[in-house]
């Protein structure tokens, strides 16, 4: 039951974290469309933390809600990828971020809607028309800032170079994981590497953009060990239901 | 026909009610006071944005963190479709958004005070949505066509995002003693500024003459306020707050509020420049514009390299 409960939460948190994220461009954009697309993206991945948060809640059986997950957790109990907590940066770097993850999480998608849990498979057929679009919406600005100017190639490029080393705990399974896969519940993400790899390399290349060739590889986002960012944001996104527990708002 | 002859003809046409289009013929003076009301109107939704956006990561729930998230959005499609109308007018909206940034441009005031708790979520919705609506639906109805249909579709998204505001702050006024004083001050802080958001009193508005004969303006700054305070004081009540004016007292024979005097020099002195957000809120603007810039480039490169690849792929063929 607890790895059912920490792989839902691992994809809650993701969302989660990731709307946390995006939320800070929101008025900030470089453009009025696309400032609205990004709050789109924001609000479709909070929407499938949401799903996931309240399966959780179901599975875990304690009478919670989904807002006890997001807020009376701390930082070692969060199962987000590094990637995901990644400061935004600027446009290349927030941009290069959602492609990794949008590239990683349309294949994830894919195969939950043939989990062997219905409820997820159910929250999976939901989110995988949002992640399509998601990994449209970055291909597509990896591409012209890649095969745009002089700058937005370099800058895009560095962000590429920079984010590469948070890619690599995608591919590894933790225990939960593992667990889940054996179950039919979820994929065995190793084998989606390759799938990754073949259409970011697509992208890369259409971009005119140079696969970063790095081997070393952060981890331990999906087991709570994360960069420092996470603990910040976690006392903003916290502070009022901490500061004020035990009331409705 | 001469200027005299096509100007008498447009106020008949106006007087009578008649939707005034794009391509029509309009005195410049028309076109002018459209433009700044419009732009100004548009730089009000996207600098509105920022004041909201300071708690989207602080949200107290999920439920609350998407509703405001979605909110913020509308305010961003809104000012879309504002500039979409000012355009128009003949009127690029880089131009517009450059006369924002410098400066030039005004923007509702009221956004630049500062939002300092959860309730000011509560308090922006009902009574600053609750404001521009009364403001905006008598503009469903202006003689300019495009504005006309643009107010339509904002009317109907503000009204829903007044309900929202006003849900924050009655779910904090049956909360906790701690969530009732939040909201109580942030109505103390709202107030005051909401009342001015309908401009100067009418013996002191320098635009509005011009604008009630050409049928952009339907109603005066002080007949908006009056509505305001009628509509607004009875669901102060039900929230079982105190609008913080000692003066404010119901006239048995008008059946109106009657409120107490607006400070008018604070409401000039923030038109001018002095309120404080004014320099934090247009610094915020001009980074996110002048970050973007080299984004915007990006995007018109890639664009003119593409049509340029197809231009030649056609040649080849």
């Amino acid at each position: 039951m607890n790895s059912k409960k920490n792989y839902i939460l691992h994809l809650a948190d993701n969302g989660l974290i990731l709307a946390q994220r995006l939320g800070e461009w929101c008025g900030h954009g470089p453009v009025l469309e696309q400032d609205i697309a990004l709050t789109n993206i924001a609000l479709d991945v909070l929407g499938q933390a949401r799903y996931f948060y309240q399966y959780a809640a179901e599975v875990d059986g304690q009478g919670k809600e989904e807002d006890f997950y997001a807020y009376f957790r701390d930082e070692r109990e969060f199962k987000n990828f590094l990637l995901i907590e990644q400061p935004n940066g600027d446009w290349a770097h927030t941009i290069m971020r959602q492609f990794f993850y949008d590239n990683f999480m349309q294949l994830v998608y894919t195969s939950l809607l043939s989990s062997s849990d219905k409820q997820i498979a159910a929250i999976a057929s939901k989110a995988i028309k949002e992640v399509n679009y998601h990994l449209k919406f970055s291909s597509e600005w990896v591409i012209r800032m890649g095969d745009g100017t002089d700058e937005s190639h370099k800058r895009i490029q560095d962000a590429a170079n920079n984010l590469w080393e948070y890619t690599g705990e995608f591919f590894v399974p933790t225990t939960y994981e593992t667990e889940m896969a054996s179950k039919g519940i979820a994929p065995n993400i190793a084998s989606l590497k390759n799938d990754w790899h073949t259409r970011g390399n697509e992208i890369f290349s259409e971009a005119t953009l140079q696969v970063p060739q790095a081997t070393w590889f952060q981890s331990g986002g999906k087991t709570g060990t994360h960069t420092e960012y996470l603990g910040i944001m976690l006392t903003d996104l916290q502070y009022l239901q901490r500061a004020y527990p035990g009331n409705s708002w | 026909m001469t200027t005299i002859d096509l100007e008498e003809q447009f106020m008949k046409r106006v007087a009578a009610d008649e939707k005034v289009e794009p391509k029509d013929w309009m005195p410049e003076k028309y076109r002018k006071t459209l433009i700044r009301q419009i732009a100004q109107h548009a730089h009000s939704e996207v600098v509105g944005m920022l004041p909201e956006a300071n708690y989207i990561s602080r949200a107290p729930s999920l439920r609350r963190k998407a509703a405001l998230l979605a909110k913020i959005q509308d305010e961003g499609g809104h000012g879309l479709y504002l500039y979409c109308a000012a355009e128009t007018l003949g009127v690029e909206r880089d131009t517009l958004i450059e006369e924002l940034h410098s400066g030039k441009a005004k923007y509702s005031s009221i956004f630049n005070y500062p939002t300092l708790s959860w309730a000011d979520m509560g308090a922006i919705g009902w009574l600053v949505d609750g404001a521009a609506i009364l403001n905006q639906v008598p503009l469903c109805k202006c003689s300019y066509g495009p504005y006309a249909r643009a107010m339509v579709r904002v009317c109907k998204e503000e009204s829903f995002h007044q309900r929202q505001g006003y849900e924050i702050l009655l779910t904090l006024c049956n909360g906790s003693a701690d969530q009732k004083q939040m909201a109580q001050d942030s109505l103390n802080r709202w107030w005051w500024p909401s009342l001015m958001m309908f401009g100067p009193s009418d013996a002191d508005s320098t635009n509005s003459e011009y604008s009630m004969k050409t049928k952009i303006k339907r109603f005066s700054n002080d007949e908006l306020r009056q509505k305001f305070v009628d509509a607004t004081k009875p669901q102060a009540d039900i929230l079982g707050l105190t609008i913080p004016d000692p003066d404010l007292k119901f006239n048995e024979q008008t059946r109106h509020w009657e409120y107490g005097e607006i400070d008018w020099e604070e409401f000039h002195n923030v038109v001018q420049g002095n309120g404080v957000c004014n320099k934090i809120r247009l610094r915020e603007r001009n980074e996110a514009w002048d970050n973007g810039k080299w984004v915007r480039e990006a995007a018109t490169a890639y664009a003119e390299k593409r049509e340029q690849r197809k231009n030649e792929s056609k040649q080849v063929a």
